[in-house]
């Protein structure tokens, strides 16, 4: 089987359609789960046992278990209870509630990373609970923690191909649908790990400089 | 009432294929990442060009997009694989590039008086490798293979779509046959968190099986 440029050519506007969602997907995902994963953090480091024994073992068992398990638990079961999504929409749900729990490792390790004095003097100042975590924990927290979650975004990235199996029309679907059409597969799924290739190769760079940027604590 | 016996037997003969695959995975994603680990250590410009291509390769790319890879083009070009054998080279080579990475920062993180002790003693590279450097090392990237493994395990789900009978496809069998979809979906996710479990515990008991008579002399 020949490589074919003219056939290339002809498939490549259905595939950027593809990215376009993919990235989309990625987008929408990324912010659920840092919205996400500092609610799981928060929750875990709530005084009451019950709460943070039953998030913590919640965030345990989504995070060992397959994103693609967990995508058709959201576009198949829940239905069922009478809540029917999008495709897009149980996907960007189910990538962000997998990265979520990823990421509240993050914000637990770099809320554990502020000094204890921080807040003692919070407390010294006589600053109430909520004004302690948006004024001194967070602003210091947050920022070392940029490059370890845009890790995470770039592996949820990488993860984006699974919602073809719920229906969405991302990049890999559009070339599984282009690729029977044309029974053509070297072409397409080729093209499919450059595009990823190549914005992989480019977020790492994004990455490296997100590191040297946010990645130093200054004390 | 569905009799739910017989699929419960459908599930379990799944479970036994996603055991296989995680294990054959697991074996050739750590020779894998000690061939690359090593590999990017070595004096030889070729060889570290080869094991970082590789390794930048495998994690540039997704994991669906490698098994689709290896299961619809490799055939193309003259390799005829079955599916669990895509599965497996898919598998083992994704994660074994991951792994390469935790190799080789284990091995870097060696203190510099263990080489010069090498030296003294007259060990050549390749002995203070294998008796000095590694047994240390091997401490040290355990927890994380152990990550890595429970990574192979998620993987796994996504050679379902492959048609590999799996535990998600079984699931997915399941559910087409009785029309029930919690039922089938709660009881994969039970199981892949217990396998999950497994792991995770068979690891941390190797560290303290390993690291007994170690006190002391590990910081």
């Amino acid at each position: 089987m020949e490589w074919d440029w003219a056939f290339v050519r002809e498939i490549m506007p259905t595939l950027l359609e593809g990215v376009k969602i993919t990235i989309l997907a990625t987008i929408l995902g990324s912010a659920l789960a840092a919205v996400l994963g500092l609610g799981i953090a928060l929750l875990r480091r709530s005084p009451n046992r019950i709460v943070s024994r039953t998030v913590g073992f919640l965030a345990e068992f989504i995070r060992g278990t397959p994103l693609l398990v967990q995508l058709y638990f959201i576009f198949y079961v829940l239905p069922d209870f009478g809540l029917l999504l999008p495709p897009l929409t149980a996907g960007v749900i189910g990538l962000g509630l997998h990265y979520g729990t990823y990421a509240a490792e993050v914000y637990r390790a770099g809320i554990d990373n502020v000094p204890r004095g921080q807040w003692e003097a919070a407390k010294a100042c006589n600053l109430s609970a909520g004004q302690t975590w948006t004024h001194i924990i967070l602003p210091q927290a947050l920022p070392p923690m940029i490059p370890a979650l845009a890790n995470y975004f770039i592996a949820m990235f990488k993860e984006t191909p699974l919602l073809s199996a719920i229906t969405v029309l991302e990049l890999m679907n559009q070339a599984k649908s282009v690729a029977n059409t044309y029974y053509r597969y070297i072409e397409p799924i080729t093209l499919v790990g450059a595009f990823f290739l190549v914005i992989s190769l480019f977020s790492v760079v994004l990455l490296r400089w997100l590191e040297r940027r946010y990645g130093k604590v200054e004390r | 009432m569905i009799d739910w016996s017989g699929y419960l037997d459908l599930i379990l003969q799944g479970a036994l294929v996603t055991i296989k695959l995680t294990l054959m995975g697991s074996v050739l994603a750590l020779i894998m990442a000690f061939l690359a680990g090593l590999g990017r250590l070595s004096r030889f410009f070729a060889v570290r060009a080869l094991a970082t291509i590789y390794i930048e390769f495998f994690r540039g790319t997704s994991i669906f997009v490698q098994l689709f890879w290896a299961y619809f083009v490799l055939p193309l070009l003259g390799f005829e694989l079955t599916p669990l054998q895509a599965g497996v080279l898919a598998l083992g080579l994704n994660v074994g590039a991951y792994a390469a990475e935790v190799v080789r920062g284990a091995v870097q993180s060696i203190g510099k008086e263990q080489y010069e002790a090498c030296t003294a003693l007259n060990l050549g590279r390749w002995q203070g490798m294998r008796h000095v450097i590694l047994p240390q090392a091997f401490l040290t990237m355990l927890p994380t293979f152990g990550n890595n493994a429970i990574e192979l395990l998620k993987a796994t789900s996504v050679v379902s779509l492959i048609s590999l009978a799996d535990l998600t496809f079984q699931a997915q069998v399941v559910r087409a046959q009785t029309g029930n979809t919690l039922v089938p979906f709660a009881t994969i996710l039970v199981i892949y968190f217990a396998l999950a479990m497994l792991i995770s515990w068979g690891t941390r008991s190797l560290e303290r099986r390993l690291s007994r008579g170690l006190d002391g002399v590990r910081v």
